[in-house]
């Protein structure tokens, strides 16, 4: 039986692109996003999905992320009160990467927020938001509106990505600038594409109508194939975000209403998310528990670790071994230690084909989080523990100037 | 002057009472009232002329005698009219069982329904007060703060009331077990007799959406004999009618310092950087303060006066999953002859309701049960309870000589109901319900009627500014009382906006004209301006 007692279906759900992604996932390396059913990888590697993504083009169907659309007079009040950004800020055809907070201040998810018109928003997030939006809407002239399953969404990322949409779109892409969100169309099909993503590289991410989304599929796909697109799943992006230092929720952090226990949660400034936070903004929800916070040292920080190679050659020697890297990145959380006493913990790590180093994202003492502070990770050799140097270390990792930089003319990157 | 210490939204009593305190004690202080009239739900109206009726409540059971004492509110001002015996219940084939002051002329007047039942009254008058005891103490007791409700929280609350040395471990953990039960529950353990069963059962039925069989009607039932003075269904009048308590008040709040400002409507609470400022009026004029005080329920403080975007959403939730669930009307009579109940004189019936006595028509449990029955599906009883008084019975001058008013509280006539709105049609089946029911006891009553009057649920709500009418602002239920009273967390009057606070029913310990929540919210107000000084 296929069904719940209530009746209602259980099954995961195909994205609008799946009639696509479904025929190019050799491996069938399916996980499931969110009620939705996403190819981990394409080959039967994620490797050169990856390579894909950072020298030439990957095409990743992101469809599973919520997305809701506010409109209405009072739109803008409701975004600015959720999110700790200040909205009223945030132009219209801009986009804003933001967290949003419980009343303690604790983190609930992190999203992107797009404005397509005056009053016309549209939120992303990882976790249902529909019923927090209403509850933080009582009271104003706004219509929710969820569209999750109506849109689709596709990031094309890498350094070609530009010169293919290029060809498919009237060329004003070009222009588009960091964080900045168009309404255009790719040959007659109407899209938002904004300058988004979660490579920390040059990048895109395609909005459309889902009755439209294959289509769009097959004409980028046809058009990217002599630039060197891949389609890419998850593993590939995985990494990817790692070396951009970007967070992911359920793995660097737990969203507040869902942690049974009050150390499970963080704020915006324990997840190095300090800069999103506006303090001076109209009352939103958390900012009295944030200022508070604000005023105090911050005991926690997010921070890279670089896994020094000698110190992993030397722990695997000691066996016999040449060092074992991960091939993609790892969601288990392992302790760092200052001398013999932990002082953090690494919730992502990776090796990064294209920094050539062992990466990890590290929640740290603040006291032991400065920049070069040489700590201990734990790895694991033939079965025992053991500890490798780690270094602290700047994110992003990788961050390409393409990323943001602007483009007059139509050019190669 | 539009610069105040302390601002409270709303004249009825429990905002005269928190305004009078806050005045005595040096705090310039003004009371905003929407209608013309003090008093809240106190009210008396001469709907007819020579006719004044309490509209709104026509009984209470005991305003806490500190107020009256803390607000010099002499027997001049304030005449407390109280009958005994308490309360008639007439029966089928004119029976009626009468209880009294004296708990031996109670078990007399039981005795007919049953020996067994007469012979364990005292004892169970002596059980019921030593639960009621640890009540009292508790509805002294500011409600321990919360940071997370949880279900140890009454058992805290017990341990609590034990600490303060003023009851037995052993009264706590009766009451503890009391608590949960059901009305039907508690008195099955006792008596036998429907008739009785059914009388007692009305006090844990009163003012919620829920049947004498369901969890929790047990408490209520204790709630209702706090401030009685042993009394099982005490009650009490005031000469002049129930709007001399306003009327006192006023004076009282007035002697202090305090200004009470009259058909001044408040138009929303003024907040900036979540602390209140003052408030708006409808006719636009601003009046500042620190603190504000609000006596209107949690619906209309928080979701009508205030910009929501002010409070966390997740206290706006709680506010909003609050339970009122009116349930009850009321129905107005003028008689031009006294109603005649049982056997009139012959078993003293007749002077008992000329004495004022309450006329409780609850001949069992399960009558209650069954008229509930109709309100859980939307529809008001066809047989309904009642609760009626002949005020002109204890106070002559409020009817034209030789007149009679009758006033009832009629339940279960539910303010959500399953198909269309309380029109003149859903009007007249109420009232006719309740000339019908009552006609069933007092055969001549049919004739004597001159006038009638009816406010149903829909009304109450309009009149006294109660959310879907309920007439103790919010169910006074299980999951919303002590310090679950308005909301989880929130039973210590003060909200999450600094500065603004809760002094009505709302509050711990809830509703009836007891006077405590205005008292209690009073002293948590000073208490905090002292510290903040």
């Amino acid at each position: 039986m296929n069904r719940t007692g209530a009746g209602a279906p259980t099954a995961v759900k195909g994205t609008p692109f799946h009639e696509r992604t479904q025929a190019l996932c050799q491996g069938k390396n399916w996980r499931r996003w969110s009620g939705f059913v996403s190819a981990s990888s394409y080959d039967l590697t994620h490797e050169h999905e990856y390579h894909a993504i950072r020298s030439a083009a990957g095409l990743i169907d992101i469809s599973p992320l919520y997305k809701y659309r506010i409109c209405g007079s009072d739109a803008e009040t409701l975004a600015d009160r959720v999110v700790t950004r200040d909205i009223t800020k945030l132009a219209v055809g801009q986009v804003c990467y933001t967290p949003w907070c419980d009343s303690d201040g604790k983190v609930r998810d992190d999203g992107t927020l797009h404005r397509l018109a005056d009053s016309d928003f549209r939120l992303t997030s990882a976790e249902p938001t529909l019923l927090w939006l209403h509850e933080n809407a009582e009271g104003l002239k706004v219509e929710i509106k969820e569209e999750t399953e109506q849109v689709g969404a596709l990031a094309l990322q890498g350094p070609r990505s530009l010169n293919i949409l290029n060809e498919i779109t009237d060329g004003a892409l070009a222009e588009l600038r960091y964080f900045h969100v168009i309404q255009t169309q790719i040959e007659g099909i109407s899209v938002h594409i904004s300058r988004t993503g979660y490579t920390g590289d040059l990048g895109y991410e395609i909005w459309v109508d889902a009755s439209d989304a294959v289509p769009l599929w097959d004409t980028i796909f046809r058009n990217g194939v002599k630039h060197g697109l891949a389609p890419a799943g998850l593993l590939a992006l995985d990494i990817a975000r790692v070396e951009a230092g970007l967070l992911l929720i359920d793995v660097d952090y737990m969203p507040a209403h869902r942690a049974v226990i009050e150390s499970r949660k963080s704020s915006p400034f324990e997840l190095g998310l300090g800069w999103t936070v506006s303090l001076d903004k109209r009352n939103y929800v958390g900012r009295t528990a944030l200022r508070e916070e604000q005023s105090r040292p911050t005991e926690w920080e997010f921070r890279g670790l670089e896994i020094d190679w000698l110190s992993l050659e030397d722990a695997y020697a000691e066996v016999d071994l040449p060092p074992q890297i991960p091939g993609m990145t790892l969601r288990e959380s392992v302790p760092v230690y200052a001398e013999e006493e932990q002082v953090g913990y690494a919730t992502s790590r990776s090796w990064s084909p294209t920094v050539k180093k062992y990466l990890a994202l590290a929640h740290l003492q603040a006291k032991y989080a400065k920049i070069g502070t040489e700590l201990k990770i734990e790895i694991t050799v033939e079965h025992q523990r053991r500890t490798a140097i780690a270094r602290v270390a700047k994110t992003p990792f990788f961050n390409p100037a393409r990323k943001r930089a602007t483009f007059d003319v139509v050019r190669t990157p | 002057m539009n610069n105040y210490d302390a601002i409270v939204i709303g004249a009825g009593h429990n905002g005269l009472v928190t305004a009078a305190y806050l005045a005595k004690s040096g705090l310039s202080t003004v009371v905003l009232e929407r209608s013309a009239t003090p008093g809240g739900c106190a009210a008396t109206e001469e709907l007819w002329p020579g006719y004044h009726v309490d509209t709104g409540a026509h009984s209470f059971t005991g305003i806490d005698q500190r107020v009256l004492s803390d607000l010099q509110l002499s027997s001049g001002e304030l005449e407390i009219l109280s009958p005994d015996p308490v309360l008639v219940s007439p029966q089928h084939g004119r029976r009626t069982l009468t209880l009294h002051h004296e708990p031996a002329k109670s078990a007399q007047s039981i005795q007919p329904f049953s020996d067994r039942d007469a012979a364990r009254w005292p004892e169970f008058l002596e059980a019921m007060s030593l639960a009621t005891r640890v009540l009292e103490v508790l509805y002294e007791t500011l409600p321990p703060r919360l940071a997370k409700a949880n279900k140890g929280d009454l058992w805290e609350l017990a341990r609590l009331a034990i600490r303060l040395g003023r009851v037995g471990r052993q009264d706590a953990l009766e009451l503890m077990r009391l608590i949960p039960m059901t009305v039907e529950e508690l008195l099955d353990e006792w008596f036998e007799s429907d008739a009785l069963k059914g009388t007692l059962a009305t006090s844990g039925i009163t003012g919620i959406c829920q049947g004498p069989m369901a969890s929790g009607t047990a408490y209520l039932l204790l709630h209702s004999l706090v401030g009685g003075g042993g009394v099982v269904r005490h009650r009490s009048q005031l000469r002049g009618g129930m709007r001399a308590l306003g009327t006192a008040l006023q004076q009282a709040a007035v002697r202090f310092g305090a200004e009470v400002r009259l058909s001044s409507p408040v138009s929303s609470i003024r907040i900036k950087e979540r602390c209140a400022t003052g408030v708006s009026l409808e006719s636009g004029e601003d009046l500042e303060a620190r603190v504000v005080v609000s006596s209107i329920d949690p619906a209309q403080t928080f979701l009508r006066l205030i910009d929501p975007t002010e409070l966390n959403p997740e206290f706006v939730r709680a506010v909003k999953n609050i339970k009122y669930r009116g349930v009850c009307a009321k129905v107005h009579l003028a008689l031009d002859d006294a109603p005649v109940f049982g056997r009139g004189e012959e078993n003293g019936t007749q002077s008992a309701v000329l004495q004022g006595a309450s006329i409780i028509i609850a001949p069992s449990i399960e009558y209650l049960e069954r008229a509930y029955d109709d309100a859980k599906y939307g529809e008001s009883s066809k047989a309904p309870y009642v609760d009626a008084v002949v005020t002109t019975a204890l106070d002559p001058s409020l009817a034209p000589e030789g007149n009679h008013i009758l006033s009832a509280v009629v339940q279960y006539a539910p303010f959500k109901l399953k198909t269309g709105n309380w029109d003149e049609s859903r009007r007249t089946v109420l009232r006719d319900s309740v000339i019908d029911t009552l006609s069933t006891y007092a055969p001549n009553l049919r004739d004597a009627i001159v006038h009638c009057h009816v406010l149903t649920p829909a009304d109450l709500a309009d009149q006294f500014a109660l959310t879907e009418g309920n007439i103790y602002q919010g169910e006074m239920t299980l999951d919303q009382i002590f310090m679950m009273r308005p909301a989880p967390g929130w039973g210590r009057y003060q909200t999450p906006v600094e500065g603004l606070y809760l002094c009505g029913a709302s509050a711990h310990p809830g509703g009836g004209l007891t006077a405590r929540p205005g008292m209690a919210a009073a002293r948590a107000v000073l208490s905090h301006s002292t510290k903040n000084r």
